[in-house]
């Protein structure tokens, strides 16, 4: 377990340890032993531990959010997809090479509602993150999210992605079977499909791996997930040569929710359960699906044709840049 | 400003590519070759054939009817939406060394008397790489097609998203994705030629979209980037990885195509796509 607590979470599991022990019936007996009220004593340690995590919480820095949402505990997307929906079938392949473990998906019920959900998925322990190839998806594992939200386009059923890679594959094998080709198809499919599309940033949105799951109508995020164009790692190492200084680049990079929020990406952020969302997984999720509900609600009032122009001018606006007037232009030359 | 926004004019040559001087040392076979001679051969060694890169305007020249090139969207600049370490003299630096004001040059053109809307990327303009300024051009072009009933032909020579406008960068890839796929809705052909480098977010988002995608010879095209790929298999790799013959072999390139035969090649593909266009499509 403690190679599953981040550094600045240290504090807070030395005083949850502390707490625990108190409860054991060893410590109970000796407290009575001793005449002493024990269990005061475990309220007044309560009230310090929120106060503890309130405090590192109300200060973390972009690095800490990027291990955040890179936690090894924290809730991956089938741990969701089982709190929130009422059934799920698992459904594998992409009808032309594979079955990518680091994608799932399959026709899911929202509270009795027919919806179809793809996202992104990490293994747990060993064996598992290597079968899921630590979340990052080759090429079968975006087609088979294609093959899964044409089929929910024709059964009109809206679709719930999930985010959640450090990248896509750059192997050999990706390469071989055209992992951009099948991120870009993502892309330009999703940007059209006839259904309500609504995107779910849980842990990392980490690029191209990221976006060729998260076109849609709606795209929200988790309080402590990134999205980011690249890993702050990668752009330390390019930046100024030295990974070491990846904090300074994931502060450069603006890749916290809150900054995504602020440039226009994401519709919303979703606050997380006090310690992050590995700390009460049923409260994220329950935050999760409600969120859902209500922006599926809102999606589908809207006719198809304004769905889909809404959806292009969505993603036509995103960018910043600067239009020269013509005595600017001439200026210029 | 002093010196303008996109540096001088006359300084259109892609500073790596040719030193001052009357020889230079090719970057395929590493043999002396006069720097006359490979201009008169587009920048292709006569030696080994290896393929020099170009800066967009060179390769406008030498792809268009002479003087048809109208430039589009030349009035927007990329601003500092990050507030990244080093971006605006970067940017500054970029558009000295290349008289572009963006690393997407696109405008309206024709290719053997057929109307076009032309994209090129300059790699020398921050490695071709796209950000907001870029991923717009593109959309526009693509609208403007759609417009005037033209077919698109983009070359990219592009590291792929542009590091310092973060978030905002690799939503171009989104942008440019759904730009093409509504502009193919309304009938509009796009052609899409792969110089070297291609790679990252560009040959993932609208460079892999093409009706038809061409490559130069030899081209790096890749998703990631080759020393990346190399560390992560311990040197397990074919030696023509990620490079366009790689692509082609695998079926996401559909033509390798020799710099002296673009034009017409493209001159080709528009009169198929015109015709097409003319009997209802």
């Amino acid at each position: 377990m403690a190679a599953n607590v981040l550094d600045f979470e240290r504090p807070i599991r030395e005083l949850e340890a502390l707490i625990d022990e108190l409860r054991t019936p060893e410590k109970r007996a000796e407290a009575e032993a001793q005449g002493l009220d024990l269990g005061s004593e475990i309220a007044r340690l309560e009230a310090e531990l929120r106060a503890v995590i309130e405090r590192i919480f109300a200060r973390l820095t972009p690095w800490e959010q990027t291990l955040l949402s890179r936690h090894p505990s924290r809730p991956y997307t089938l741990d969701y997809v089982l709190r929130i929906f009422d059934d799920f079938l698992e459904l594998g392949g992409d009808r032309l090479a594979g079955n990518d473990q680091a994608v799932v998906g399959g026709p899911a019920f929202l509270d009795g509602r027919p919806v179809m959900v793809v996202g992104h998925q990490k293994g747990r322990e060993l064996r598992e993150r290597q079968q899921r190839n630590f979340g990052s998806a080759h090429a079968e594992g975006f087609r088979k999210a294609l093959r899964l939200a044409r089929m929910a386009e024709r059964f009109r059923r809206p679709l719930i992605s999930f985010v959640d890679t450090s990248a896509a594959a750059a192997d050999l094998a990706a390469e071989e079977h055209g992992v951009s080709e099948a991120i870009a198809t993502n892309m330009a499919v999703f940007s059209r499909l006839r259904i309500p599309i609504v995107v779910i940033v849980i842990g990392e949105g980490g690029s191209g791996g990221a976006i060729g799951l998260a076109v849609g109508d709606r795209v929200l995020m988790l309080e402590h997930a990134v999205y980011s164009v690249i890993p702050p790692e990668g752009c330390a190492a390019i930046l100024w040569r030295d990974k070491n200084r990846a904090p300074d680049a994931a502060a450069a990079l603006r890749m916290t929710a809150r900054d995504a929020l602020e440039l226009g990406v994401v519709e919303e952020v979703l606050p997380e359960p006090l310690g992050g969302a590995h700390r009460d997984p049923a409260a994220m999720a329950a935050t999760v699906k409600e969120a859902i509900l209500r922006h599926l609600w809102e999606l589908e009032k809207l006719p198809t044709e304004e769905l889909i122009s809404e959806r292009y001018r969505r993603f036509r606006r995103m960018g910043r840049w600067r239009e020269l007037t013509p005595s600017e232009t001439a200026e210029a030359e | 400003m002093s010196g303008g926004w996109f540096g001088r004019r006359a300084r259109s040559r892609p500073a790596e590519s040719v030193p001052d001087g009357i020889a230079q040392k090719c970057e395929g076979c590493e043999q002396i070759v006069f720097v006359r001679e490979l201009e008169r051969n587009l920048k292709v060694c006569p030696r080994c054939g290896h393929h020099h890169r170009m800066s967009a305007r060179e390769r406008v020249d030498i792809t268009v009817d002479p003087g048809s090139f109208e430039e589009t969207d030349g009035n927007l600049v990329s601003v500092d939406p990050l507030r990244f370490p080093e971006y605006p003299e970067k940017l500054e630096k970029a558009r000295q060394a290349t008289g572009l004001s963006e690393a997407m040059l696109t405008g309206r053109a024709t290719i053997e008397e057929i109307p076009l809307i032309i994209g090129v990327a300059d790699f020398g303009f921050m490695g071709g790489s796209m950000g907001s300024v870029y991923g717009e051009k593109v959309a526009r072009a693509f609208e403007r097609a759609a417009e005037e009933g033209k077919s698109v032909v983009l070359f990219s020579a592009s590291g792929g998203a542009r590091m310092q406008e973060g978030l905002l960068a690799l939503m171009q890839m989104a942008k440019t994705a759904a730009a093409v796929e509504k502009a193919r809705e309304a009938g509009v052909a796009f052609v899409s030629v792969l110089t070297s480098p291609t790679t990252g977010g560009v040959f993932a988002s609208y460079a892999s979209l093409g009706d038809v995608v061409l490559a130069e010879p030899g081209a790096i095209v890749g998703f990631a980037g080759r020393r990346v790929g190399q560390q992560e298999l311990g040197g397990q790799l074919p030696p023509n990885f990620q490079t366009s013959e790689f692509q082609y072999e695998h079926g996401f390139v559909d033509r390798i195509v020799n710099r002296k035969d673009m034009r017409r090649t493209l001159g080709f593909l528009l009169r198929f796509f015109a015709e097409a266009g003319q009997h209802g499509g």
